[in-house]
């Protein structure tokens, strides 16, 4: 079936705005927005920019902002969406190139709060172990793939780039979490910034942009509510159970 | 085995959690709730038990006889100033980034709520009903 993109276009080399421009290829239904996407680049217009890596959904590569809302367009199938299907870049990032957007930053403030496990004590010959209760208290923030659709789809984000941002939470949220982490004491402090949780409004933006399905909001206030028992009692254990 | 090293010592002194955002965070939790039940009561016996006719100097002289109702009255008059001017600093602190705007519109934030705040604590405490309230036994 021909299906119409109206695409935003910016090259920041030769264009002083972004512009629109319009396409229509033919795809399946069945077929993801990705694939009208590669249509276009494959036999319209080979200078289109976007990225994609593994096309299923897994690395996080090609979350845009389609129709209004940020989504990844390998997971998007063409039968779910209005056309004409408007793609953008996600809001609040420079852009690179057309859909392609510098998340030098996103990733900055994702190594500000130590997303990897910090454990005092050293390995033991075998795994450490947990229940499959621990385990569960931060299952859902496991499933983050750092696409960036949270961030950019966060109103306190487009305020304040400076703001720390849903997805560095949810990547805080997992360890802090953790019944083997111990890294509370260096990651709290930067959570705990004027930039850091409190610059959530609680607008559900990102919990309903999140392609993995997490639960983003209610992690960000699981961590104010650590916060504010840990400023209650300093002396609370380091793994937050 | 030795004690495990405190992994924080290389990053400098861990600093204490707290502060004025994590208090005010907290606050409009605390307040939010206690204004939706003050508010609902305010809202159930001004409008839903009396009708707004029956609402005049002589109602409000006999409820500020004793000082429940005054209290509840501060309660959610400070509370809802608090919290209605905090969730304007948050909206200033988003969209204001320049330093001069910001001082502005703390200075402005500030005066307006200090001085609608004393008049509304200056009204409900030194209000004085007549001795015998007008309309009792009527």
């Amino acid at each position: 079936m021909p299906v119409r993109l109206r695409i935003q276009r910016f090259n920041p080399e030769t264009d002083s705005a972004p512009q629109w421009r319009e396409y229509t290829v033919e795809v399946e239904p069945t077929d993801r927005v990705l694939d009208a996407l590669h249509a276009v680049k494959w036999h319209c217009d080979g200078s289109l920019a976007f990225r994609r890596s593994c096309a299923h959904g897994v690395c996080g590569s090609d979350a845009m902002m389609i129709n209004g809302k940020n989504r990844l367009a390998c997971k998007l199938l063409i039968k779910d969406v209005k056309q004409p299907i408007v793609v953008e870049p996600m809001r609040g990032f420079a852009v690179v190139k057309d859909l392609i957007v510098d998340q030098t930053k996103f990733f900055e403030k994702y190594r500000a709060v130590k997303p990897y496990l910090i454990a005092a004590e050293p390995p033991p010959k075998t795994e450490r172990l947990q229940s499959p209760k621990q385990q569960e208290r931060f299952e859902d923030t496991t499933k983050c793939i750092l696409c960036g659709a949270c961030t950019t789809s966060c109103p306190s984000f487009w305020a304040n780039g400076e703001y720390v941002g849903p997805a560095a939470i949810v990547q805080a949220h997992r360890f802090l979490f953790d019944s083997r982490d111990q890294g509370a004491a260096e990651r709290l402090p930067v959570l705990n910034e004027a930039n850091g949780v409190w610059r959530c409004r609680t607008i559900f933006n990102c919990t309903d942009a999140c392609p993995r399905g997490i639960n983003v909001t209610k992690a960000i206030v699981e961590v104010q509510n650590l916060l504010v028992a840990r400023a209650k009692d300093p002396r609370g254990s380091d793994a937050a159970q | 085995m030795a004690a495990p090293p405190a992994l924080s010592s290389a990053y400098g002194r861990p600093k204490p959690i707290g502060g004025m955002d994590l208090w005010s965070w907290y606050f409009m939790r605390v307040s939010g709730l206690a204004l939706l039940l003050l508010a609902l009561g305010h809202l159930v016996i001004m409008h839903l038990i009396n009708s707004v006719d029956v609402i005049d100097y002589d109602f409000v002289a006999r409820r500020y006889v004793g000082w429940f109702w005054r209290g509840y009255d501060l309660l959610l008059l400070v509370l809802a100033m608090i919290h209605g001017l905090n969730g304007m600093r948050v909206i200033v602190d988003d969209y204001l980034h320049q330093p001069a705007q910001r001082r502005v519109a703390a200075w402005l934030l500030h005066g307006l709520g200090t001085i609608l705040i004393v008049l509304g604590v200056v009204a409900v405490v030194t209000f004085r009903p007549p001795v015998t309230p007008v309309g009792v036994g009527q």
